[in-house]
């Protein structure tokens, strides 16, 4: 089964999305910033990985930046899923190596139809 | 509503548009044409459509029938026929073109998402070879979906539904809330009002049609006048595209499908020769 890492600092939005990702055919795990994000990728990379820009402790990009330096940190396809929604924000996350970019707030199609974009 | 009001906007989409509404959806009905009333100054549908028995004025007549006609669309909806437009259909045709433009009309373009997403692949094509040159046409039957086509502006969960992300930031600029495609995109594409069942032999040569899910909503008499339209603006070697999955009355004696493309059609020669008999 394919995995997807779910990061956000929100409690329910990753309730939300974990089980939006469930029904597409995921193992989900969970983390609520990009520390805890980075020490489940050292363990086990994930296939995905539906990220938060605004978090405590790391934020996303700088978790995307980390992640992309680490050994098989290439691998995992990385969507981004945040209120950022101007094109300086996006721009950004892609130049970090980000594979696609969902604007909150989403919904189920949007999630499937983001993978489905990026690949997966 | 009455089941007389549901009759007369049953009957009137029909002669209007060949449109086919369905009298036990009554929500979908409510819900298209509450707007209308409200627009147009009624209280309620009841009195737009008691306006419409009384005075017959065509502007009231069509505001209703287009917001009945209005579809559905995203941008890349079922991704494939795009990489086949740009892929398969529009490279040889270019060839043999040799240079004059391949001609394509999205043809119940509603708010435009099709024919931008077909300009974004024009764009691509004409970057790898510049002697590919492809003009856009894109038609619908309401004005309000041809005007907010035409504007160029759409909203996050617009932009959201079928668009990567590098197109987006590739040809939108953010404009308030709302994103706005690039002038490029938007003055490549020539807008018409087109009633479909209006005859449409008289519009010209296309090269390529796009009429996707908008048959589905027409009733089959609508369908075959179509279709039968359609063989006479297509050449020998053009292309209709119809939706994935679309089963439309008359297409399968007029046209041949593409074999292991599902909703491309080529025009039957034999059709055309004894059409012309």
């Amino acid at each position: 089964m394919r995995t997807c890492l779910v990061v956000d600092d929100s409690r329910v939005i990753r309730k939300v999305a974990r089980r939006i990702l469930e029904e597409i055919g995921y193992e989900i795990a969970e983390a609520a910033d990009g520390v805890e994000a980075l020490a489940w990728c050292r363990a086990a990379m994930p296939d995905a990985i539906l990220l938060d820009w605004n978090m405590p402790v790391m934020t996303g990009i700088e978790f995307l930046r980390r992640l992309r330096a680490e050994p098989d940190g290439e691998a995992p396809i990385v969507v981004f899923c945040t209120v950022e929604n101007d094109l300086a924000h996006i721009r950004e996350a892609l130049d970090a190596g980000a594979n696609e970019y969902i604007m909150k707030p989403f919904d189920g199609d949007i999630i499937s139809a983001k993978f489905a974009e990026a690949g997966l | 509503m009455t089941a007389e009001e549901i009759a007369q906007i049953v009957s009137l989409c029909r002669a209007r548009a060949g449109l086919k509404v369905a009298a036990d959806k009554t929500y979908l009905i409510e819900s298209r044409l509450a707007p209308v009333a409200r627009r147009e100054g009624y209280d309620s549908i009841g009195e737009l459509l008691a306006a419409i028995r009384d005075r017959r004025e065509e502007p009231l007549i069509w505001s209703t029938v287009e917001a009945m006609a209005s579809g559905e669309t995203s941008f890349f909806r079922d991704r494939d026929p795009f990489r086949e437009f740009r892929e398969e259909i529009v490279p040889p045709l270019a060839r043999v073109r040799g240079g004059a433009p391949v001609k394509v009309w999205s043809a119940a373009c509603a708010t435009g998402q099709e024919v931008y997403s077909l300009a974004m692949m024009a764009t691509e094509l004409a970057e790898a070879d510049p002697a590919v040159r492809i003009e856009f046409a894109a038609s619908d039957l309401s004005r309000i979906a041809l005007e907010r086509a035409q504007s160029g502006l759409f909203n996050q969960f617009e932009v959201q539904r079928g668009l990567p992300i590098g197109q987006l930031v590739r040809y939108f600029e953010k404009d308030g809330e709302q994103w706005r495609i690039c002038d490029d995109l938007r003055q490549r594409v020539r807008w018409r009002r087109i009633n479909l069942i209006a005859g449409l032999r008289q519009i010209g040569r296309f090269d390529v049609v796009f009429l996707r899910y908008a048959l589905t909503h027409m009733t089959e008499d609508a369908q075959r006048k179509v279709i039968e339209d359609l063989t006479f603006i297509l050449p020998e070697d053009g292309v209709l595209v119809l939706g994935v999955r679309e089963q439309v009355a008359g297409v399968s004696e007029a046209f041949q499908p593409v074999f292991g493309r599902p909703g491309l059609y080529r025009p039957n020669p034999e059709f055309r020769a004894a059409a012309a008999a």
